[in-house]
């Protein structure tokens, strides 16, 4: 018999009765779904996936929310999938809006690598211990954190270097652009 | 040295760029970097009702447009606890076997011309053809279908599709053959493709890769079977597994998924026929237009569909994930609503995302040439992962 969500949270109460958990409120929110304090995360995160009765072997995704102006102003959500056991399971860690920092979780699943990376790129969240924490969809010297609420959607001037005084490309290296000299041999 | 592979290069599907270290022919790092396609769809959402986010998602996987709008579709009636009718769904189950095998065949036809068969190419992209033909058909678009609707469809399907499918059908199995008497035994496509560009089952899962990725790395995984939506256990098809974890055992998953899919549209047509006529969307007029003989000739018909048109539905306040078996693998919308027509959240889980995170294990340590097979193995839409 396949365990519920339910069975899942009463799990995670057992195993960890130091952490506060808190279940996600509301009749239209469709996911069993369930808060939990940042600085616990891996340690939960290793063991929904190491545990042979759960066996969260793949995370699904990893994304954020920004609830402006709520405080603690995001949220981010973690859905795990368990393959043996046919079950998913959603986890939301909040964070504030001053230097948000959650830690990473590539540790325990690699492919969060991405997923974190596009949370940082969209809303500014940095994942503690991330190996490589850089914009992913965004160009790297882009400004601002565009799926923040906050941030305008469009409208604004298109920033090229004649009309943002910071902005600038390298000049060209004209010596190595200048056309080499051909030889051409006969055949 | 390093090698800048992209974002122009033809074999890398759109605008990919892989960044290769290389010692002489053999790639020691490898660094896809992507986002050459961001056009921020998540953050348009935010400021679009539901249904205006539909031909969006046309344009992220744009050679299946249909599981998109079905996923989305899904995501916004699992928010608003509702589901569209029999009828529609099975049209929206035979259409987006079609659209597998539709995307398939532009994988196939185009992997197989980045390793030098150029014939399957054209064998390909005739039967595609006729799958564009029968979109045209349905809501007269080649590419952009936007033809599903939270609660059902956008209209019902016009007369003589259902032939114009069972003819597609019928006709199809015989074509996959062809495809398959080109390619399973050919010595240089085994060459190319037999244990290159291997993914062990533990770095799939590890990696979050799903659909034929996963299912060639030998792990039975197939939302339809696993969590059905639209109906898909009341469908007879087997889900093909492959054990070889390269880039043949991933062809020889998405060739057999083929046959798979045209033996479930083939079921889907019967069940159309099945199904009493012209029930093709929900009749909940709080959250689905009306049809519009009714607008015309009904008060109340009238008002819900000028409200609906002027504001959008209300969905309850709360959030939503679901996810279907794309060609690609796991797609799947998460909207965050806030009790307004516009959802406060859009996320996208794009399979091709996901999955493209799986390159740099299957190539690292092998040769250039292998970096070409592996791209095209993976099955990736740049529109898709940079959203």
């Amino acid at each position: 018999m396949a365990p519920t969500p339910e069975a899942v949270e009463q799990r995670l109460r057992e195993r960890f009765p130091d952490v506060a958990f808190r279940r996600q409120e509301g009749a239209a929110v469709r996911d069993h779904t369930v808060y939990l304090p940042a600085d616990r995360l891996v340690e939960v995160c290793t063991f929904l996936r190491d545990d042979p009765g759960l066996d969260f072997a793949m995370l699904t995704w990893v994304g954020g929310v920004d609830w402006l102006p709520r405080e603690p102003r995001f949220d981010v959500v973690y859905h795990l999938l368990s393959l043996s056991k046919n079950l998913r399971f959603v986890l939301k860690v909040s964070v504030a809006d001053e230097n948000p920092r959650v830690p990473t979780v590539s540790g325990v699943w690699p492919t969060a690598n991405w997923h974190e990376r596009e949370t940082f790129d969209f809303y500014g969240i940095r994942f503690t211990g991330h190996p490589d924490l850089t914009r992913i969809l965004l160009p790297d010297d882009w400004e601002g954190w565009p799926l923040r609420k906050d941030s305008p959607l469009g409208y604004q001037e298109v920033a090229f270097t004649h009309n943002t005084p910071n902005r600038s490309v390298p000049a060209p290296d004209l010596e190595r652009l200048a056309p080499k000299k051909v030889t051409y041999r006969a055949h | 040295m390093t090698l800048n592979m992209g974002p122009q290069h033809p074999s890398t599907h759109g605008v990919l760029r892989v960044v290769l270290e290389l010692d002489g022919e053999t790639v020691i790092r490898a660094k896809p970097i992507i986002g050459y396609l961001h056009t921020g769809m998540e953050k348009q959402a935010e400021y679009k009702t539901y249904t205006q986010s539909i031909p969006q998602t046309d344009r992220m996987d744009y050679l299946a447009p249909l599981s998109n709008n079905l996923a989305l579709c899904l995501a916004a009636e699992k928010l608003l606890g509702i589901e569209a009718p029999a009828r529609a769904q099975a049209i929206r189950v035979l259409l987006t076997e079609l659209t597998r095998i539709s995307s398939h065949c532009v994988w196939l036809g185009t992997h197989a011309l980045d390793i030098g068969a150029m014939t399957v190419f054209f064998y390909c992209f005739r039967e595609r053809e006729k799958v564009l033909s029968i979109y045209d058909m349905v809501c007269g678009a080649r590419m952009t279908a936007s033809y599903f609707r939270v609660g059902g469809l956008a209209s019902d399907i016009p007369e003589g599709l259902l032939d114009k499918c069972q003819k597609f059908v019928d006709e199809m199995p015989a074509h996959v053959d062809e495809y398959e008497a080109l390619l399973s035994r050919n010595p240089i496509w085994l060459a190319r493709t037999e244990g290159v560009a291997p993914l062990s089952t533990a770095a799939a899962l590890a990696l979050g890769a799903t659909g034929p990725t996963l299912r060639g790395s030998g792990v039975n995984w197939d939302l339809r079977k696993a969590q059905p939506y639209c109906g898909y256990d009341g469908y007879d098809f087997q889900v093909p597994v492959e054990k070889g974890c390269d880039a043949y055992a991933r062809y020889k998953v998405r060739v057999a998924e083929m046959r798979q899919s045209t033996r479930i549209a083939d079921q889907a047509i019967r069940r159309v026929r099945e199904l009493s006529p012209g029930d093709y969307r929900l009749r909940d007029f709080k959250y689905v237009l009306p049809p519009k003989e009714e607008v015309k000739t009904s008060m109340e018909a009238l008002i819900h569909h000028f409200k609906i048109v002027a504001h959008g539905f209300f969905p309850p306040v709360g959030e939503a994930y679901a996810a279907i078996e794309a060609p690609k693998g796991e797609l799947g919308f998460y909207f965050v609503s806030d009790g307004t027509p516009r959802p406060w959240r859009m996320k996208v889980r794009s399979p091709s995302f996901v999955n493209l995170q799986t390159l740099p294990t299957m190539i690292e340590g092998r040769l250039v040439a292998d970096v070409i097979t592996a791209i095209g193995s993976l099955d990736i839409v740049l529109g898709e992962i940079d959203r």
